[in-house]
């Protein structure tokens, strides 16, 4: 029986989430197939694929070699000839060495072909800090691939998310990338059984407020959620927003609530400079300008690779009393 | 243009003539006397280096445990050997680049135990001042290039900092540690390429263990003679046994001396095995226990020992003081790291360009 058919809310968490969507996908498509590094055998380097290959066999849940240009490469080429890829890349941080394939096949051949060919791939990988990982294991790079015409990209921060985003982007005709946040695969909690699809298209409002928006996206959402308890005990209202898809941007649910609030803070792990949350402040700029009480504040990632050291990696990424300081910053 | 040289490789080390170059800096605990190589008082010192990377690791384990050092922490427990036996034929001069398995590496170079336990509990005492953690270990004056936790991301630097000796006539040798799992990447193959194009002086050390991860190399390679596959971009390669510390040297010291003489890159494959999980985060599902089990009856420290037992070369008592020395050494480490201050988190921008406060890198 599938946890489609389970009645009762179900107790999951993140990861168990996420492997679920696998699993169904596996079963409901059979051009559906599963590439990358340890994704089979191992079960994932942080176990999302936990039991698949024992479950659809080595054709369908594919170990690849360290060839991460390679497998992704050659995920859009199957993916031309019309099967439904899903490749993991373990993190973000790796994806650099296929950011060619991702960039100047997977986004751009349907363009340079003049619409004769699609790429229905989808590219799973980890990103974020916060686990003392270090420099070459930290970043937060999803909002680079946000700056590409051509595909779309997917952050899940939810466990409804988790599990029901997947299918939105395997029936997407273009490449869709999905960044799941390291620190969320042991998230648990309750995925009510009545959900059994979810809009992927637009940005939710996870706690409505009325005294200024917070926008987020995956692994701050749940430190943007503990601001706004904080808040509450101190009167102020906030609401909560979660953008779930970087691109294309739901601008309208943003602008919408701003024009509620008049106040907004945008909250992204990514460095600031040239960031996604640059790109919302500015759009809110250009749209909303009128309804604002405040300037609209930024936390982000201090401009530094992420230390190892703990109290370093904790001083350089947003945390719950940052967005606390820069809503009384736009408040008071 | 580079004549191409034949491609070859060798089934056994060669014997070789010349004497050992100086090698152990002076911060070594193990600061030792120099003896010939293939003497009883070079096996003691082979012995106790080896014997310190494992006291030093199996410290490590305790304290990760304890939540005193963070992060992914990869040990090289098994593969001791490779690291001591390599470092014999380096000289101060030449440089190392490695991976995030190098703590082996970093001590048999010569970084003091206690510089790598304060950066592994991320203290400013660290070698890298606590910002990088196990697997970024960095000394630019013992020309210890880092601690790269990109797979192959540090063999395009090995190839420059060899070249960079090669435009200055600079007789140095850029040693080059990286895992079987690494072959599979594009950066090995065209690094393989830049440098035997170029003859450049590197040394390439694949430390074979069988696996990548969870995944086992006749799984991740279709071809798995790495040596074989080596030599055909025209570098001289052969295959070693890894796991022997006195092969290691040997090897080391008939590549060395053909890449100072300008003969190009020689890629040596060592085939080795680590004992413990890839990482402290592994649960080590993909292989039996009797297969780590068949390979801790070839434990290099063992192999060594019993190969000085039965040269008579063993003294019982002295290896007892070696022990307690090592050991007294790795408490000290660990008192040092934890007595080690923090930085402040106003510091935190310090070391991001030449301009940052902090920052001592100059090219
Ligand atoms: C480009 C890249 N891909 C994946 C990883 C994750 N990863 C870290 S170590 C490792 C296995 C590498 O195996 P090998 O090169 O054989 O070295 P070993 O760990 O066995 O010493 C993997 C997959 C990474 N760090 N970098
Ligand atoms: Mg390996």
């Amino acid at each position: 029986m599938s946890s489609s058919d389970v009645k009762q809310p179900e107790r999951t968490t993140y990861r168990e989430a996420m492997r679920e969507a696998l699993r169904e996908a596996l079963r409901s498509d059979d051009r559906v197939f599963l590439m990358g590094e340890d994704v089979g055998r191992y079960g994932g380097c942080f176990g999302v694929s936990l039991g698949l290959l024992e479950e659809f066999g080595p054709e369908r849940v594919r170990d690849t070699p360290l060839s991460e240009s390679a497998f992704v490469g050659a995920g859009i080429g199957a993916a031309l000839a019309g099967m439904r890829p899903i490749v993991e890349i373990m993190t973000v941080n790796f994806s650099l060495l296929a950011l060619d394939q991702i960039l100047n096949n997977a986004a751009t051949l349907r363009h340079m072909s003049g619409g004769q060919l699609a790429v229905p791939l989808v590219i799973r990988m980890t990103t974020g800090a916060g686990r003392q990982l270090a420099a070459q294991h930290s970043h937060s790079l999803e909002g680079w691939y946000a700056h590409i015409p051509g595909i779309r990209v997917l952050a899940p921060a939810t466990l409804q998310d988790a599990r029901h985003m997947l299918p939105s982007a395997l029936a997407d005709p273009d490449p869709v990338l999905i960044f799941e946040h390291g620190s969320l695969y042991n998230v648990s909690g309750e995925l009510p059984s009545t959900v059994q699809t979810v809009d992927a298209d637009h940005a939710a409002i996870c706690r409505p407020g009325t005294d200024i928006s917070l926008i987020t996206y995956g692994g701050s959402l749940p430190k943007a959620l503990a601001a706004a308890d904080e808040l509450a005990t101190g009167g102020i209202s906030a609401e909560v927003i979660d953008l779930r898809t970087l691109r294309p941007l739901d601008h309208a649910t943003v602008t919408s609530s701003v024009a509620r609030t008049h106040r907004a803070v945008v909250i992204d792990e990514a460095w600031r400079t040239g960031s996604l949350a640059a790109e919302v402040s500015a759009r809110i700029a250009e749209d909303a300008f009128y309804d604002l009480d405040a300037p609209v504040e930024r936390v982000c990632s201090a401009e530094v690779p992420i230390p190892y050291a703990r109290q370093l990696e904790e001083a350089a990424l947003p945390q719950t009393a940052d967005i606390v300081a820069a809503v009384h910053g736009a408040v008071d | 243009m580079s004549v191409a040289r034949p491609s070859r490789t060798r089934k056994t080390p060669a014997p070789s003539k010349s004497g050992r170059k100086p090698t152990s800096s002076k911060d070594e605990a193990s600061a030792r006397p120099p003896s010939a190589h293939g003497t009883a008082g070079h096996r003691k010192d082979l012995l106790q280096a080896m014997l310190r990377v494992r006291r030093f690791e199996e410290r490590c384990v305790e304290l990760y445990s304890a939540a005193k050092i963070r992060g992914f922490v990869h040990l090289y427990i098994g593969e001791e050997a490779v690291a001591v036996g390599v470092n014999e034929y380096l000289t101060p001069d030449d440089a190392v680049v490695s991976t995030y398995r190098e703590h082996g590496h970093a001590l048999a170079r010569g970084i003091p135990a206690e510089a790598v336990m304060a950066e592994m509990y991320g203290r400013t005492t660290g070698c890298s001042g606590g910002r990088g953690g196990s697997m970024h270990l960095f000394d630019a004056a013992r020309r210890f290039y880092g601690g790269n936790a990109i797979v192959a991301g540090g063999l395009p630097l090995a190839a420059g900092l060899a070249l960079a000796d090669r435009m200055r006539g600079q007789e140095r040798v850029t040693c080059c540690f990286f895992g079987d799992g690494a072959f599979a990447e594009g950066e090995f193959h065209e690094t393989a390429n830049l440098a035997a194009l170029g003859q450049l002086p590197v040394l390439f050390i694949c430390e074979n263990n069988l696996y990548a991860m969870g995944t086992a190399l006749e799984r991740h390679e279709a071809q798995t003679d790495l040596a074989m596959r080596s030599a055909s971009y025209g570098m001289i390669a052969w295959a070693v046994d890894g796991m022997d510390v006195e092969a290691v040297e040997q090897a080391t010291r008939k590549a060395v001396e053909g890449i100072r003489a300008g003969t190009g890159p020689d890629l040596l494959e060592m085939r080795t095995y680590r004992f413990r999980a890839h990482s402290m985060y592994d649960p080590d599902r993909y292989r039996h226990k009797a297969e780590v089990e068949r390979w801790k009856e070839r434990d290099p420290i063992l192999l060594l020992a019993e190969r000085m037992r039965d040269n008579g070369e063993l003294d019982d008592k002295e290896l007892a003081r070696t022990e307690r020395r090592i050991g007294r050494e790795v408490d000290h480490a660990v008192e040092a790291a934890e007595q080690g201050p923090q930085e402040p988190v106003d510091h935190l921008l310090h070391h991001v360009t030449g301009s940052s406060a902090g920052t001592v890198g100059r090219p």
